[in-house]
């Protein structure tokens, strides 16, 4: 693995945002193929950490951040579709919204399988459960069709045998990946290596088979703060009602 | 078999591509009727010189200018601090069938037709001005703090006694709640009131129309310039000069300002007024027949035919705000502007929203001759940039927020697929709150000579025909209430009701 080419590289690298240090003093290094999960209790800057991993290079990258992002009007498909716009031209991808482009459509349509949400194909994002939004964002992700995946806690809203289904297709489709989660038991079953966050600094960085989920709990429990999970974000970013 | 899922199953863009079809479809039938001619007056020649005039302002009189800003600025306060109260108490008490009624009735005919109603009872004077803005604006203060009420928890109301009256009940609970709503909203109506204040000088106030009138009709361009620059900087600093601290002494200067009353003012004329001037003779004389007779004859000469202009422009006005709207906000926004685009578009989308509609249709009537064809222009022009701005600032209130994503497309892609779909609903629900404005103002635009129900009206008032104007003003109250009604049951299909205003 070692012969791989470095993908993402922090040295002693800090971040401070309105006065409050978020990343302190983070070095770490990513190779590609690697599958990295990043495990912390809320608020140890794990978003942080994946934006800045984001920027090292954003051309090769699907990525899926909290909440999704999602364009709550337009169609489970558009949605998806959107992880293509940079393969589409510009008129064929305007067309699409007034008519889809029959490759994407049927290339779509069997993600969407995979995903559970063949039904709702057409269906406004605005009329989704919770977990539904979820997969949407994880189908855009994989329509990105990029080498490397950065996911922020992309299955939190999902049911834990869809979870793991789809995280398993997640690290299947992309070589290098680098996973928030708050589940250990499934960063310890689908990940190769595990980064365990707190205070915005790197408390542990292993092997996932030198490490079991009592050695994991250990980390959550030194700390003092009692608010470890975080609730599934709500869905209300924007103006619209669907009441 | 491609495309049938795709119109069969439940998608909230159906449902708003649906209701958009509809009104797009009205409007291009509407252009098939409207009287939108364009007449050969040479508009690059006026074009040109008006340009000048309003890149080249010039003022002679300052003393006259700043005088009549002041008075522009003295009715708008004194009408917005006297309606708020007013509109308070009737927002409390809009349960009642008769009070919604009643605030419908009043907001639904425009500023200026109250100023030629109550123009013949105080005459030019500085009540006719107040009351012209304030009836209206009672009307709308109401109905809106109602649903900003509506909009409020519950639970805080719940946990008081059920005897408490209703005035304590609002002061401790709905009211304290609603707070910033509420001030945000007013702040808004006073911009308004600015402008309705201004235009009220088109029927011969001393505010700030009645010089641009003149200013136009003589061709003093840069005079006009001078008072268009003047007004467009006095909305522009509202949030600068309007504080709460100085909101007394601004109160004491307005009463200092307001012009001696000239007019008349008397009970028993009101009472003659209202009692006999308004309705037609053979109904006072009870001859039914010759009354039939004359509401037939008012309802095929004027009724329908203003009627029917009134609809058509609005109509045609209405999809071409939306298409102003898509077409100027991106320039406005953080987004898609970017630093060097966004600060041109907000002046721009500024200097719409702030001229009167009254004042852009006069310019195009100048430009185009009498036809429907400035009435449109200038209401799409007008309150195109004012949904727009509110569009913009909306996605500059999301931009860097939770729904963002550094990897969102960029320019024409974010256009279509990020920020247009995202805006969609709350734009659309401006536009159906700004339908029954848009119809109100495109029925006064026949002050200005266009074949609107306002044209009926002020010729009924200048030929002294009471009871035409009041049968005339009534149905346009009525076809208003009717619009408000049709665009609230849209904006509710839509599910577009987040957005007010």
């Amino acid at each position: 693995m070692s012969d791989q080419q470095v993908l993402f590289q922090l040295s002693a690298h800090s971040l401070e945002l309105g006065g409050h240090t978020v990343l302190d003093a983070v070095s770490l290094s990513i190779r590609a193929g690697e599958k990295v999960a990043l495990l912390g209790p809320s608020g140890a800057g794990k978003t942080t950490l994946l934006n800045q991993l984001y920027q090292q290079c954003p051309e090769q990258i699907a990525l899926q951040p909290q909440g999704g992002g999602l364009v709550d009007l337009l169609s489970v498909y558009q949605n998806v579709f959107i992880g293509a716009l940079d393969r589409v031209g510009t008129c064929a991808a305007l067309w699409n919204l007034v008519r889809p482009l029959r490759t994407h459509r049927d290339a779509i349509t069997k993600l969407t399988e995979t995903l559970g949400l063949e039904t709702k194909l057409w269906h406004s994002l605005d009329r989704l459960s919770g977990g539904q939004r979820q997969r949407v964002a994880i189908g855009r992700a994989l329509y990105r069709q990029q080498p490397v995946f950065l996911g922020d806690e992309p299955v939190s809203s999902v049911d834990p045998l869809q979870a793991q289904m789809l995280l398993d297709y997640l690290l299947q489709q992309h070589e290098t990946a680098v996973v928030s989660l708050h589940n250990r038991r499934l960063a310890l079953e689908h990940f190769d290596r595990i980064i365990v966050m707190r205070d915005g600094r790197i408390c542990c960085d292993r092997a996932a088979t030198e490490l079991d989920s009592e050695a994991l709990d250990a980390f959550y429990q030194e700390s003092s703060s009692p608010e470890s999970e975080q609730p599934a974000p709500s869905e209300t970013g924007w103006a619209i009602t669907a009441s | 078999m491609i495309t049938t899922p795709y119109f069969r199953l439940r998608s909230s863009v159906r449902t708003l591509n649906r209701v958009c079809f509809a009104l797009v479809v009205a409007a291009a039938l509407s252009l098939l009727w409207a009287d939108l001619a364009v007449y050969p007056v040479d508009p690059w020649h006026e074009l040109a010189r008006i340009g000048r005039g309003v890149i080249l302002p010039a003022w002679d009189e300052p003393r006259v200018l700043a005088e009549s800003l002041g008075q522009t600025v003295a009715f708008a306060l004194l009408a917005v601090v006297l309606a708020v109260p007013l509109g308070l108490l009737l927002a409390m008490l809009f349960h009642w069938r008769a009070v919604r009624y009643f605030c419908a009735a009043i907001r639904s005919v425009h500023e200026l037709f109250w100023g030629l109603i109550f123009m013949q009872l105080y005459g030019l004077s500085a009540t006719t001005g107040l009351l012209a803005i304030l009836v209206p604006f009672t009307g709308v203060f109401a109905k809106v703090f109602a649903e900003i009420f509506e909009q409020q928890a519950h639970a805080p109301g719940q946990t008081l006694s059920p005897s408490l009256g209703t005035l304590k009940r609002y002061a401790y609970t709905l009211i304290p709640q609603s707070w910033s709503a509420l001030l945000s909203y007013i702040r808004y109506r006073f911009e308004c009131a600015l402008r309705s204040s201004a235009i009220l000088g088109f029927i011969g106030l001393p505010t700030l129309g009645f010089h641009l009138e003149t200013a136009f009709k003589q061709g003093q361009y840069s005079e006009a310039g001078a008072l268009l620059w003047a007004f467009v900087l006095l909305i522009a600093t509202i949030r600068f000069w309007m504080k709460p601290v100085l909101l007394p002494f601004y109160i004491g200067l307005a009463i200092w300002l307001l012009p001696e009353t000239v007019g008349f003012s008397n009970g028993g004329y009101l009472w003659q007024f209202v009692s006999v001037d308004i309705w037609p003779e053979p109904l006072r004389d009870a001859q039914w027949g010759a009354a039939l007779q004359w509401y037939t004859t008012m309802f095929t000469d004027q009724v329908w035919p203003g009627l029917i202009q009134t609809l058509l422009l609005t109509q045609i006005a209405l999809v071409l705000t939306a298409v102003v709207v898509l077409a100027t906000y991106p320039f406005a926004t953080r987004v898609l502007g970017g630093p060097l685009v966004r600060w041109p578009g907000r002046f721009l989308l500024l200097i719409l929203r702030s001229t009167p509609e009254m004042v852009l249709a006069f310019v195009f009537l100048l430009l185009f001759g009498p036809s429907g064809l400035p009435a449109v222009l200038a209401l799409a022009l007008h309150n195109g940039g004012l949904i727009a701005f509110l569009v913009a600032n909306a996605s500059d209130a999301e931009a860097g927020g939770r729904v963002s994503r550094p990897d969102d497309p960029k320019g024409l892609l974010r256009y279509a697929y990020i920020e247009t779909p995202r805006r969609f609903p709350a734009m659309l629900a401006f536009l159906f709150y700004r339908w029954e404005v848009i119809l109100r103002e495109s029925a006064i635009m026949g002050i200005l000579g266009i074949t609107t129900l306002g044209f009926y009206i002020d010729s009924a008032f200048e030929e002294i025909r009471y009871d035409r104007a009041f049968l005339l003003i009534a149905v346009t109250a009525i076809l208003n209430i009717l619009v408000d009604a049709t665009s609230r049951r849209l904006r509710l299909m839509a599910h577009a009701d987040t957005a007010r205003r």
